[in-house]
C-alpha cells in the first residue's frame, strides 16, 4: 500500500506538522511494516514565464520552438521546446540543468536543433503528474523563479507499507490514518462514517449468492469530456495507480481512500435489474482486460437480463464498460464474500486491486459513504448528479466478544490498566461496554478474545513486555537417535568426507534403483520433477561440479531423508478441526510416503593424494566399504558384508551391507554405465545406507572389557581355498573354530600362483591367543590353531598350504 | 717410606718411582685431552689405562716389593690410576656429548614439509549451526523434535489455523506431491512437528524443531526452494509473551553474545496471536550504527537491528486442533531460518552456495568435533 503523506494529512489533519519518517516510525511501533519512506519532489524545478517562442521547422520535418524563458534570474534562459502549445506569456514549469525528473531523467545543458538549450519546459507526464504528454503544463498562477515543487504540490513523501493478509482495512488511506491516529494518540474523524443524503430508490437489485450488501447509485448528466482534476490524478499516481478517465479515476480514488472497491457501469448498456448470483455452467464473460472467460459455477457474477456483466469483486465486463461517450453511470459499492472472490481471482488468474481487498476483508458498512463520495466527485468534476440509489442486503455485524479486561495482562505478562485496554480497543474502532467488546465492521479478523489482546498489546507497545525466561521442566537431552545421527555424521567427516546438502529434487529414473518415485505436481523445473529415492544422484551431481571446478580428489557425504511413494490409500479420511482420533491420525500417517533417513558417500580421484614422500593411492571400492564400516562402527555395529549385484554399482565390486540378515545398504565402485550417465570420473566409488535399522540397533551400554595381563601367543596359518570363496567366510570359520582363547584373527596376505593351484588362492592369517587367567602353554595354542584350521576346512574347503 | 733398592731390582723399582708414575699420568692426561674423537680416545685408553699400559705394568710390580713398601707404593700407583681414569672419563663425557649432538644434528628434518596423507573431511556449516541451536535449547531443558518432510496438508495447514483459502495453500508457495486427492505437500515450515509434538506429548511441552522445509521459490542469491528452519514451541499453564521474550533473549545471548536484546514488532501468522516479527540487536555494532553520526555497519546495514524470525503466542485454534483447552494452556512459538542466520552471522552472501556442494564451502568448518560454526 502506497500512502502519500499529503493524502494521509487530508484525512488526519493533526499530522500536519509531522514528517513522513515520524509517522512511519509511529506506524512501525504499532506493527505496520513500513518498508520505505520515499521523498518526492525535484531539485532545480522552477516556475518560468515564456517571454518569446519562435517556431522553427527543421530538416527532419519537426517543428520546435526556440523560447526565451524568465526563470527569475537577471537574464532569461534559451530553451528548445517541442510542444505545440507553448506560447509567449505562458507560465510554465522549467527543469533547470541538474534536475532529475521522475523516472531518472536527468536534465543538462545541451546542444539541440542548432541552439544550446538551457533546461526543459515540462509536460505533466514528465513531472509524474499523470499520463498527459500532449503538451507542456501551463500553470494558472505563479511568479518566475518560484519553487515549482510548492506550486505543483510535488513536495510529498510516500510511505510504502506491506499489509499482512489479515488486515484488509489497512489497504486504504482511511485504515492507515486510523492506525496513525492510534499510534500518535491523535483524534480521528472517520470519513467512512459520513451519512449521505438519502436518494429515491433506483435499479432493482437481487442478492442470490456471495454478497450481503449492494449499493447501486445512479448518476446522470456526466460530461464525457470532463477530466480528473490535477490533485486527483496526483493522488492516484503517488498511490501507484494510473489516471485513466474521470469515472475510473473517481472509483479508484474512493477505493484507495475508503478501501471500498467500486465498479462503474455505463447505465445505458444495462438491461433490466441487477442480480448477484452464481454463474451457470456454459456462461461466458469478456472481462475489461479483453479476455473471454468461461465461467465456473462457483464464480459469483453480477448479471442483468442479458446475462453476466461482471465477475463479482474481481473485474467488470467489457460490454458495460464506461466509454468516452458515457453520460449515465451506475456505481456499484458492494460487499462480496472474501472466500469466493479469492477463489474466482485465482481460478481466472486475475489478481485485481478489488479482489485483493475483498479477499482480505472490506468494510460492509462503508458502501453508502463510498458510493456517495464517488457521486460527489463526479458531480463536482463531471457535472453529474446522483438521481437514485438502491441499497440492499443486511450484513451480519461482527458479534460482540466477551473480553476479560485482565486478559492482555495475562497473555503479555505485564500489567495493562483497564483504562488503557479500553482506550486501545476504542482506538481501533471497537465499542467497549464493560467486558463486552464489539469489533468494528471493518475488522472481520477480530473474532476471539486473543485477537483483541493483540490489538491492545501492539498499541501498548510490544517492546514494553518484560523478558522472563520460562523454566522448562528438566530436559532429557538429545534422544539416543539424535546422538547417534550426530555420531554418524562426525564419523564420515573424520574419515575424510565433506558434508554437502544438495537439492532433493531429481530427474525421473535418475537414481537407477527402481524405487517408486513421488512426483512433485508443481515442480520448480520440469527436469527435476520427482523427489529423490536415494541420496547418491544428488551427491554425484555435487561431485561432478567439484571435479569440473578443478578438484580431482573429492569425497562427499550427506545424511537426509529420501522419499518412496508407497501408494497408500488414495484418499485418507479428512480430519476434523479438533484433535483427530488415533484412528484418523494413523490413517493420516499411513497416507504419507516412506521417508527413511539415509546416509551416503561418494569419492573419486585419490583416496590418499600423492605427496613428497608418498606415491598416493587412488580411491577404490575398499574406501567406500571402509566408510560404511566407519558408519556402523560409530553406532557400535559391524556390518555383515556380502558381494551383491545392484544398480547403480559395479556388479563385481559391490558389497551388500546387512544387519541381522537385513540388507540396509550397499557400497563399492559405481557401474561404468552409471559413471558415464552421471558424468563422473572413472572409478568413482560410493555407498548408501538406510540409517533407520542402524539407529534402531545402536545404543545400549557397552560391557566394560577386562584386558588380560597374561602373555599372548601368536601363530600364523596359510590356507589354500578356491578363488571364489569369500575371505570373510574363511576368517569367520577360523575364528569360530579357534575357540574362546582366540583374541584376534586377521588376514596377513594373499598369494596366488607358484605352488598354489590354478583357480585357488592362499590366504595367510595371524591368530593371537590369550587366556584370562594363565599363561598359555604351547600345546593349548597348537590345539586351538588346529581346531581353527579344521573349522575353516570344513566350512570352506580350505587346506593348510604345504 | 722404604729406601730405594736399586741393587735388588733397579728396573722394577724405577717403574714405581713417583716421578715415573707422575710422568705416566701426565702422558695419559695429555693423550686423553688431545683425543679428537671417540676412536682415538679408545686408543689412548688402551695405551694409558689398558693391561699393557705403563701404569698397569707398574702396578704389577707391587707384588714383588718388600711387604714394608707394598702399602705405600700401592697407594701411589692407585692414585695415579684414578687420576688417569678421571681424565679419561671426563674426556669421554665431552666426546660422547659432541658425538650425540652431531648425530642429532644429522637427523634434522624440515618440519615445514607437508604432513598428513589422508583427505580432510568437514561437516556442513548449516548442520553445525542447527546442532548449535539444538544444544542451546537442550541446555535450557528443551527437547528436540523431528518429523517427515512430506506432510499431509492437515499437519502443514489445517491444524495450524490456515483457513481453507489462505494464499499459502495455493500452489505458488507450496510444493504439492503425489496425487491431488492424497493432499500431500512438502512441508512449508517445521510447524507440523509442533502439532505432532502436541499430539504425542503431555504439557508441559518445550520442543525445538529443526529441519528442511520447502517453498516454491525459484533459486537465486536470496531464495532457496529448500532451506533449513528451526522452530520452538512451549506449551504449559500460564505461559506469557514475557516468557517468549525471555526465551528469545536467552537464545540471542547464547548465539551472539551476552547483553543483546531482541525486539518484537506486531505481525501476522495464522498459527500465532498475537504475532510478531523478531528483530535481533545487531551483534556487531550493538545498534550504534543507527545512531546519528554512527559508523556504518555492514552486518545490519546500519539499521541497528537484524530481522531474525517470527514468533507469537500459540493461536487458541492450534491448541484446540491438538486437543488442548486454551482456557487452561497457553504457549508461544518462534521460528528462524538457519540459512538466513548464516547470512548475517557468517557473512554468507549467496544462498546458492548452501545447495551447491562445493567442498570449499564446507572445508573451513572442519569436522566440527568442537561443535562450533
Amino acid at each position: 500500500m502506497l500512502v502519500p503523506m499529503s493524502w494521509l494529512r487530508a484525512l488526519l489533519p493533526a499530522t500536519a506538522g509531522r514528517s513522513g519518517r515520524e509517522v512511519a516510525d509511529a506506524l512501525l511501533r504499532v506493527g505496520l511494516e513500513v518498508e520505505r519512506v520515499e521523498r518526492l519532489g525535484v531539485d532545480h524545478l522552477v516556475v518560468g514565464r515564456v517571454l518569446s517562442a519562435e517556431p522553427e521547422t527543421h530538416t527532419n520535418g519537426k517543428t520546435v520552438s526556440w523560447c526565451q524563458v524568465d526563470v527569475g534570474e537577471p537574464e532569461p534562459r534559451g530553451i528548445v521546446c517541442g510542444a505545440k502549445n507553448v506560447g509567449a506569456g505562458d507560465l510554465v514549469v522549467v527543469s533547470l540543468p541538474g534536475a532529475v525528473l521522475p523516472g531518472g531523467f536527468a536534465i543538462a545543458r545541451r546542444k539541440t536543433y542548432g541552439h544550446v538549450s538551457d533546461g526543459m519546459i515540462c509536460s505533466p507526464r514528465e513531472l509524474g503528474l499523470g499520463e498527459d504528454h500532449d503538451g507542456i503544463l501551463v500553470l494558472p498562477a505563479g511568479e518566475p523563479g518560484d519553487d515549482a515543487n510548492v506550486v505543483l504540490e510535488l513536495d510529498d513523501e510516500v510511505l510504502d507499507i506491506a499489509v499482512t493478509p489479515d488486515r484488509g482495512y489497512q489497504l486504504s488511506i482511511r485504515g492507515i490514518a486510523r492506525e496513525a491516529a492510534a499510534a500518535l494518540g491523535l483524534p480521528f474523524e472517520d470519513p467512512g462514517l459520513v451519512r449521505p443524503v438519502p436518494l429515491p430508490a433506483g435499479l432493482a437489485v437481487t442478492l442470490e449468492a456471495g454478497c450481503d450488501r449492494y449499493v447501486a447509485l445512479s448518476v446522470e448528466g456526466l460530461d464525457p469530456a470532463a477530466r480528473s482534476p490535477q490533485w486527483l490524478q496526483r493522488r492516484l499516481t503517488r498511490a501507484g495507480m494510473r489516471p485513466i478517465s474521470l469515472a475510473v479515476d473517481v472509483t479508484n480514488h474512493v477505493m484507495l481512500e475508503l478501501g471500498q472497491p467500486l465498479h462503474a457501469f455505463d447505465a445505458d448498456t444495462l438491461t433490466g435489474g441487477i442480480v448477484v448470483r452464481t454463474a451457470v455452467a456454459g456462461e461466458r464473460l469478456t472481462t475489461l482486460d479483453g479476455v473471454d472467460r468461461a465461467l465456473d459455477p462457483a464464480d459469483i457474477v453480477i448479471a442483468d437480463d442479458s446475462g453476466p456483466i461482471a465477475l463479482a469483486g474481481v473485474m467488470g465486463g467489457g460490454h458495460t464498460e464506461i466509454t468516452a461517450s458515457t453520460t449515465r453511470v451506475l456505481i456499484e459499492a458492494a460487499h462480496f464474500e472474501a472466500r469466493t472472490v479469492a477463489r474466482t481471482a485465482r481460478r481466472h488468474r486475475l489478481p485485481s486491486e478489488a479482489a485483493r481487498r475483498f479477499e482480505r476483508g472490506v468494510d460492509p458498512a462503508v458502501c453508502t459513504a463510498a458510493a456517495a463520495s464517488a457521486a460527489a466527485l463526479l458531480a463536482e468534476h463531471g457535472g453529474a448528479s446522483a438521481v437514485a440509489s438502491t441499497d440492499v442486503g443486511t450484513p451480519v455485524p461482527p458479534p460482540a466478544v466477551a473480553f476479560p479486561t485482565d486478559l492482555p495482562t495475562r497473555v503479555g505478562g505485564r500489567q495493562v490498566a483497564s483504562a488503557d485496554v479500553d482506550r486501545h480497543l476504542e482506538a481501533v474502532g471497537c465499542t467497549v461496554a464493560g467486558t463486552s467488546v464489539t469489533p468494528p465492521s471493518w475488522r472481520p479478523d477480530l473474532l476471539e478474545p486473543i485477537d483483541l489482546v493483540e490489538e491492545v498489546l501492539r498499541l501498548e507497545g510490544l517492546d514494553l513486555l518484560p523478558s522472563v525466561p520460562p523454566l522448562a521442566p528438566g530436559g532429557s537431552g538429545l534422544t539416543a537417535s539424535q546422538r547417534h545421527r550426530r555420531a554418524v555424521s562426525r564419523a564420515l567427516a573424520a574419515a575424510g568426507y565433506v558434508e554437502v546438502g544438495p537439492s532433493p529434487f531429481a530427474a525421473p529414473g535418475s537414481a537407477r534403483d527402481g524405487e517408486p518415485e513421488l512426483v512433485v505436481r508443481n515442480p520448480l523445473s520440469a527436469e527435476e520433477s520427482v523427489l529423490r529415492t536415494a541420496l547418491l544422484p544428488g551427491l554425484a551431481g555435487a561431485l561432478a561440479r567439484n571435479v569440473a571446478r578443478g578438484r580431482a580428489d573429492v569425497a562427499l557425504y550427506e545424511t537426509g531423508q529420501v522419499f518412496r511413494d508407497r501408494r497408500g490409500p488414495a484418499q485418507p479420511p479428512a480430519p476434523p478441526a479438533r484433535r483427530p482420533s488415533p484412528q484418523v491420525l494413523e490413517a493420516l500417517d499411513a497416507s504419507l510416503p516412506e521417508q527413511p533417513l539415509h546416509a551416503a558417500w561418494v569419492l573419486a580421484g585419490a583416496a590418499e593424494p600423492a605427496g613428497w614422500d608418498w606415491e598416493g593411492r587412488p580411491a577404490d571400492w575398499s574406501d567406500a566399504l571402509a566408510a560404511a564400516r566407519a558408519v556402523f562402527a560409530a553406532l557400535g555395529l559391524t556390518p555383515e558384508v556380502a558381494s551383491a549385484a545392484r544398480p547403480p554399482w559395479h556388479p563385481g565390486r559391490c558389497a551388500a551391507l546387512s544387519l541381522g540378515g537385513l540388507v540396509v545398504g550397499h557400497a563399492g565402485e559405481l557401474h561404468p554405465e552409471t559413471v558415464a550417465a552421471w558424468g563422473l570420473p572413472a572409478g568413482t566409488c560410493a555407498g548408501e545406507v538406510d540409517l533407520g535399522p542402524l539407529l534402531a540397533a545402536a545404543g545400549g551400554a557397552v560391557p566394560a572389557p577386562r584386558p588380560s595381563a597374561y602373555p599372548a601367543s601368536s601363530v600364523e596359518v596359510a590356507l589354500v581355498v578356491a578363488g571364489d570363496v569369500p575371505q570373510a567366510d574363511v576368517l569367520g570359520a577360523l575364528t569360530r573354530g579357534a575357540g574362546p582363547l582366540v583374541e584376534d584373527a586377521w588376514l596377513i596376505s594373499v598369494y596366488e600362483g607358484g605352488s598354489v593351484p590354478d583357480g585357488h588362492r592362499s590366504l595367510a592369517y595371524g591368530l593371537r591367543f590369550r587366556a584370562a587367567d594363565r599363561t598359555l602353554v604351547g600345546d593349548e595354542v597348537l590345539a586351538a590353531r588346529d581346531a581353527a584350521v579344521a573349522a575353516a576346512g570344513e566350512a570352506t574347503g580350505a587346506v593348510l598350504r604345504g | 717410606m722404604s729406601a730405594p733398592n736399586s741393587d735388588f731390582d733397579p728396573v722394577e723399582v724405577a717403574a714405581l718411582q713417583p716421578a715415573a708414575l707422575e710422568r705416566h699420568v701426565a702422558e695419559a692426561v695429555a693423550a686423553f685431552a688431545t683425543a679428537a674423537d671417540l676412536e682415538s680416545l679408545a686408543a689412548a685408553r688402551s695405551a694409558h689405562l689398558g693391561d699393557r699400559s705403563p701404569i698397569a705394568l707398574a702396578r704389577r710390580e707391587i707384588g714383588a716389593l718388600p711387604p714394608a713398601a707394598k702399602a705405600e707404593t700401592g697407594k701411589r700407583v692407585n692414585a695415579a690410576r684414578v687420576e688417569a681414569q678421571a681424565a679419561y672419563d671426563s674426556r669421554l663425557e665431552v666426546l660422547t656429548a659432541e658425538r650425540d649432538a652431531r648425530v642429532l644434528a644429522e637427523q634434522r628434518v624440515d618440519v615445514t614439509m607437508p604432513v598428513g596423507r589422508g583427505r580432510v573431511g568437514a561437516r556442513h556449516p548449516l548442520t553445525l549451526l542447527s546442532e548449535r541451536v539444538e544444544d542451546v535449547f537442550v541446555g535450557l531443558g528443551w527437547q528436540v523434535a523431528e518429523g517427515p518432510e512430506v506432510e499431509h496438508e492437515w499437519f502443514n495447514f489445517d491444524a495450524l489455523n490456515f483457513g481453507g483459502d489462505h494464499p499459502a495453500r495455493e500452489l505458488q508457495d507450496t510444493l504439492a506431491v503425489g496425487p491431488e486427492e492424497a493432499h500431500l505437500v512438502l512441508r512449508t515450515h517445521t510447524s507440523p512437528v509442533q502439532i505432532r509434538s502436541l499430539l504425542t506429548r503431555e504439557p508441559p511441552v518445550f520442543v525445538i524443531c529443526p529441519g528442511r522445509v520447502y517453498r516454491a521459490d525459484t533459486l537465486d542469491a536470496t531464495h532457496l526452494p529448500v532451506f533449513r528452519q528451526v522452530e520452538g514451541l512451549a506449551v504449559d499453564r500460564g505461559l506469557t509473551m514475557a516468557h517468549l521474550r525471555g526465551t528469545l533473549d536467552a537464545f540471542a545471548a547464547e548465539m551472539f553474545g551476552p547483553g543483546l536484546r531482541t525486539r518484537l514488532r506486531a505481525n501476522y501468522f495464522p498459527f500465532t496471536e498475537p504475532s510478531a516479527e523478531m528483530d535481533l540487536q545487531c551483534f556487531v555494532c550493538h545498534g550504534a550504527s543507527a545512531l546519528p553520526g554512527g559508523e556504518p555497519c555492514r552486518t545490519c546495514s546500519s539499521e541497528g537491528w537484524i530481522e531474525w524470525g517470527g514468533c507469537g503466542m500459540v493461536h487458541p485454534n492450534v491448541l484446540r486442533a491438538a486437543g488442548l483447552d486454551p482456557e487452561v494452556y497457553s504457549g508461544f512459538a518462534f521460528g528462524i531460518g538457519l540459512d538466513r542466520t548464516m547470512m548475517f552471522r557468517n557473512g554468507l552472501v549467496d544462498l546458492r552456495d548452501v545447495l551447491d556442494g562445493d567442498v570449499r564451502f564446507s572445508l573451513p568448518y572442519g569436522a566440527g568435533l568442537a561443535g562450533e560454526v
